[in-house]
């Protein structure tokens, strides 16, 4: 009994956690539910729909983002954890110049099928760059094995990053 | 997700406190094992204590060996200059144990604590599960297991210790540090842990509120190989069938000191002081591998969907003696 109140004290309170976060460069300052993710709350609260929900559980890697500049999973992520954190979303890629180099590339060796995976495999991909783990094809395809691709467009994803990297990928980086 | 309270604990006093007051708060880490339990509905806390803000990062070395402070991400431990160095059978558990966005995550205490990958005991519709409600059963026993244990089990529970880390750990003699409200104290890893054959509700020896604020990893004598291998239905990103960490000592073809840890197999990360004892003082070849493997093994305790594990996990730690040690096949 008591154990219900407590529950019910805590969901009356629910919208009490004040979160300031910087996505891409802007400031937000949200009171949110204690239970929502970093994934939600760019999706439903930010209006940056780009990063996905695929599995929710932190199997899939639809959902990567970085935080401070590495590469996390959003979905088991609690937004209140981020607070006073820089994120960078698949949205804070591109420049007024136009596309993140891995961007364009992904289209020209037709990195995707139905796309959904994409804005995680790209924000992974950044990441693996400034990681220094683009060196061979082996080293991608075991660096970014945290990100799955249920059309198995893998061969052209790992012919996409390697295709920047070995362009020297400086202008990959963020 | 049950409704839950968030508070953010910004000193180690704070957090112990908060938490030993309130049974029903949990701490927060990486949050890759609490966040996805909570969704599953298998663990619902009514107060989160983030730490992840706690003085409680970094690597620093001394005679003693390394010391990693419990927040320290697995990625950090991964890249340390003195594990890259002098302790590969660390870096390879790290590197083999998540991918680089749950390594960013996870931190080195949260990894000791994870939970069990049994779909039984994750999925609450299943009623039979003593690790969930003690005295109800074990569905894995009684229905189809593969990901499970066949060492320090029984009928009441087979649920695999899924850490890839903690093995290492184990056979390295890591220590484990510890602070309660009533002070400081420090664990052994190897007697850190409980077996699911006669406690599968109590996986650890700690108490509720207690915090792990580091662990020591004592170095290996400088003359050792060591390495970690994990054999695994998909070539990336999966649990492991079966692992072995390993150790060795060899002087003029004689083995001369031995540490043996196995994982997927154990209901703890599994330290096999019966295959070290087969390997001390042994000639380093083929058959003495296979002699240590098949004491590694004696006792164990198996269902039609894990007696494969008992041959596999022999051949898995004879190809990770093989491999730190040079003997052909």
């Amino acid at each position: 009994m008591a154990k219900a109140l407590s529950r019910q004290r805590y969901a009356q309170g629910a919208r009490d956690t004040p979160v300031a976060l910087s996505v891409n460069g802007r400031q937000y300052k949200l009171h949110l539910d204690a239970r929502v993710t970093l994934l939600d709350a760019l999706r439903d609260h930010m209006g940056l729909p780009g990063t996905k929900k695929g599995c929710d559980q932190g199997a899939c890697g639809a959902c990567t983002v970085h935080v401070n500049g590495r590469r996390v999973l959003s979905c088991l992520t609690l937004a209140a954890q981020c607070d006073g954190q820089e994120v960078t979303t698949i949205e804070g890629l591109a420049t007024p110049d136009g596309p993140h180099p891995l961007q364009e590339s992904f289209v020209r060796h037709d990195g995707f099928q139905c796309g959904f995976c994409t804005p995680g495999q790209i924000m992974s991909a950044v990441a693996l760059m400034a990681e220094g783990r683009a060196g061979s094809d082996d080293d991608v395809r075991e660096f970014m094995s945290g990100n799955l691709c249920r059309c198995g467009a893998y061969a052209n994803i790992v012919a996409a990053v390697r295709d920047v990297a070995s362009a020297g990928g400086a202008d990959a980086s963020l | 997700m049950l409704p839950f309270e968030y508070a953010r604990a910004s000193a180690v006093d704070e957090a112990v406190n908060l938490l030993a007051a309130d049974t029903g708060a949990s701490y927060l880490a990486g949050g890759t094992t609490q966040l996805d339990l909570m969704k599953d509905g298998v663990l619902a806390p009514e107060r989160l204590v983030d730490i992840t803000r706690l003085p409680l990062r970094g690597i620093t070395r001394d005679g003693d060996g390394l010391h990693v402070a419990a927040l320290t991400t697995m990625e950090e431990l991964a890249a340390d200059p003195t594990v890259v160095e002098h302790l590969p059978i660390v870096r390879q558990s790290l590197l083999l144990g998540a991918s680089t966005q749950l390594r960013n995550m996870a931190t080195i205490g949260g990894n000791l604590l994870q939970r069990a990958r049994c779909r039984y005991f994750r999925d609450p519709t299943v009623p039979e599960c003593n690790k969930r409600e003690p005295g109800s059963g074990c569905a894995a026993v009684a229905h189809t297991a593969r990901m499970h244990a066949i060492l320090g089990v029984s009928e009441r529970c087979i649920a695999v210790h899924a850490s890839d880390l903690a093995v290492a750990l184990v056979a390295l003699d890591a220590v484990v540090h510890l602070q309660g409200r009533s002070g400081l104290r420090s664990v052994p890893l190897t007697q850190f842990y409980r077996e699911a054959a006669t406690s599968p509700d109590v996986e650890n020896v700690l108490v509720h509120g207690e915090l792990i604020t580091g662990i020591t990893i004592p170095f290996l004598p400088a003359m050792a190989t060591s390495g970690y291998l994990k054999v695994r239905d998909r070539a990336s990103y999966e649990f492991a069938l079966a692992s072995a960490g390993v150790a060795l000592v060899t002087q003029d073809g004689t083995i001369s000191q031995a540490r043996v840890g196995l994982g997927g197999v154990g209901s703890k990360p599994w330290r096999s002081l019966e295959a070290e004892q087969v390997l001390t003082d042994a000639p380093a070849t083929e058959e003495t591998f296979r002699e240590a493997a098949a004491a590694a093994v004696q006792g164990a305790w198996t269902v039609p969907g894990t007696a494969f594990k008992v041959e596999l996990a022999q051949r898995t730690l004879v190809r990770a003696l093989r491999n730190i040690s040079g003997v052909a096949s």
